[in-house]
C-alpha cells in the first residue's frame, strides 16, 4: 500500500474507485441536486474542496490526537465533528470575503455536513492506512470525482428532460439510478490502469 | 397519541412514506454491503438499533436542546449510538466487521436517521419516536434485503452462501458489482411505483 504514488491514488480514486459510482457514497444529494448543471456545479465545488480539506485535517487529527491517546474508537464522533466545524468555518469565512461566492456556494455547505462521501473518504483514508501525502491525494482525488459524476449526470439529466419521454414510474429518482447504473458501468473500463487494491 | 395513529404511523413508514421507494433516500451507506444478504442483514440490524435509540433518546432530550445548535446534537447522539454497534461488531463478529469496513461508520450520515429525528424525534413524546424509529428502520431494511436477495441470487446463484440455482446457472456477475446495484434499486422503484402506487396517485388527483 506504501508505495502507491500521489499520482496514482489521485487518478484511481477519480476514476477506477469513484466514490459515487462504486460505493454509493453520497447517493443522497446527489440525487436530489442532479436535475440542473449549474447547482450540480456549485455542490460539486463545495463537496470536492471540503472533502480534500478535511481528509488532511482529520489525517492529522487522527494520527496525532486520537492514536497517541488509544482514543481510536471515538474516531467517528470526531471526524463528524470536525468536518461540521470546517464547514461553519468556511461558510462564514466565504460569506465575509465573497459576496458572489457565497450566493454560489453557501446554500449548499449545511448539505454538505451530512454528505456520506465526505466521511467516507475519511474513512477509507484510515483502514487503507494512508501517510500524509496519499491522504491528500485520496481526499483531492474523491471530492473530484464525486463532482465529475454529478456534473456529468446533471448534463445527462438535463438532455433528457429536454427530449425523452420516461416512463411515469421511473421519473425523477427511478432513471436518475438507471443513469448512474450506466455511467458505473462506463467507469468501469477505467478498471484494468489502476488499482487500489 | 392513541394506539390506532402509531399502528398508521408504523404502517406508513413501512409501504406509503417507506423512504426508498418513495424519495430514494439513505441508501448511501447501505446499497453497498447488498451483494451479500448476510452482510446486509447485519447492516440493517444496526440501522435500526441506530434508528430506534437516537430517535428515543433525542426525545427525551428534546426540551434541552437549542434550537441553533440541533443538528450538532442530532449528530453527536447518532454517532454515539454507531460506536456501539461498531464496538459490538468488533467484539462479536471481527470477520463480518472486516467485510463491513468503513459502512457501518457510515450509519452517521445516513439520512434516514437524520431525517427521523429531525422531523419526529424533536417534536413528539418518547413513545412515539421509538414506534417511528423502529417502523423506519424496518421499512428501509426489507427493502435493502430484498435487493440483496436479488443481487446475491443473479450473481453468484446462492441466497445466505447455500448454493440454489443448480449447476447450469451461469453468474451474472455484473449483479454484485457497482452498476447491478444501482439497476435493482432501479427496477425496484420503478416496480413499485408504477404499478403498486398508481391507483394512491389517482386518488390524490
Amino acid at each position: 500500500m506504501q508505495e502507491l504514488g500521489f499520482f496514482t491514488i489521485l487518478f484511481s480514486a477519480v476514476f477506477t474507485n469513484n466514490i459515487l459510482l462504486t460505493n454509493y457514497l453520497g447517493m443522497c444529494s446527489f440525487l436530489a441536486v442532479s436535475r440542473e448543471v449549474k447547482a450540480s456545479l456549485g455542490l460539486g465545488t463545495a463537496v470536492f474542496f471540503v472533502t480534500a480539506a478535511t481528509t488532511a485535517l482529520n489525517w492529522a487529527v487522527y494520527y496525532h490526537i486520537l492514536v497517541p491517546l488509544n482514543l481510536v474508537y471515538l474516531r467517528f464522533i470526531v471526524f463528524i465533528v470536525v468536518i461540521a466545524a470546517f464547514v461553519q468555518l468556511v461558510e462564514m469565512i466565504i460569506e465575509r470575503v465573497s459576496e458572489a461566492l457565497y450566493q454560489a456556494l453557501g446554500i449548499f455547505l449545511p448539505l454538505i455536513t451530512v454528505n456520506c462521501a465526505i466521511l467516507g473518504a475519511c474513512l477509507f483514508m484510515v483502514i487503507r492506512d494512508y501517510s500524509f501525502g496519499q491522504a491528500c491525494a485520496y481526499g483531492a482525488g474523491a471530492g473530484l470525482g464525486w463532482a465529475l459524476a454529478i456534473l456529468a449526470m446533471a448534463g445527462i439529466r438535463q438532455r433528457l428532460a429536454q427530449r425523452s419521454r420516461i416512463p411515469r414510474g421511473l421519473e425523477g429518482p427511478g432513471i436518475a439510478l438507471i443513469i448512474a447504473g450506466t455511467m458505473a458501468l462506463a467507469f468501469m473500463g477505467f478498471n484494468g490502469m489502476v488499482s487500489l487494491n | 397519541m392513541t394506539a390506532t395513529r402509531k399502528w398508521k404511523l408504523f404502517r406508513e413508514n413501512l409501504w406509503s412514506q417507506n423512504p426508498v421507494f418513495v424519495q430514494v433516500l439513505g441508501i448511501c451507506s447501505t446499497l453497498a454491503v447488498t451483494n451479500v444478504v448476510k452482510n446486509t442483514l447485519v447492516m440493517c440490524l444496526g440501522l435500526i438499533f441506530t434508528t430506534t435509540l437516537s430517535n428515543l433518546a433525542l426525545s427525551l432530550i428534546r426540551n434541552w436542546i437549542p434550537p441553533r445548535v440541533r443538528m450538532m446534537v442530532e449528530v453527536l447522539v447518532i454517532a454515539c449510538m454507531v460506536i456501539v454497534v461498531d464496538i459490538f461488531l468488533k467484539a462479536f463478529y471481527p470477520d463480518i466487521s472486516r467485510q463491513l469496513g468503513p459502512y457501518v461508520g457510515l450509519i452517521i450520515t445516513n439520512c434516514i436517521v437524520m431525517g427521523h429525528t429531525e422531523a419526529v424525534a424533536l417534536s413528539s413524546p418518547p413513545l412515539p419516536s421509538l414506534v417511528d424509529g423502529f417502523s423506519a428502520g424496518v421499512g428501509y431494511s426489507y427493502v435493502l434485503l430484498l435487493i440483496a436477495c436479488c443481487r446475491e441470487l443473479l450473481g453468484t446463484g446462492s441466497v445466505w452462501g447455500v448454493h440454489v440455482l443448480g449447476p447450469h446457472w451461469v453468474n451474472w456477475s455484473i449483479m454484485v458489482m457497482a452498476p447491478g446495484g444501482f439497476f435493482v434499486l432501479a427496477v425496484f422503484v420503478w416496480i413499485v411505483k408504477g404499478w403498486f402506487m398508481r391507483p394512491a396517485q389517482k386518488a390524490q388527483a
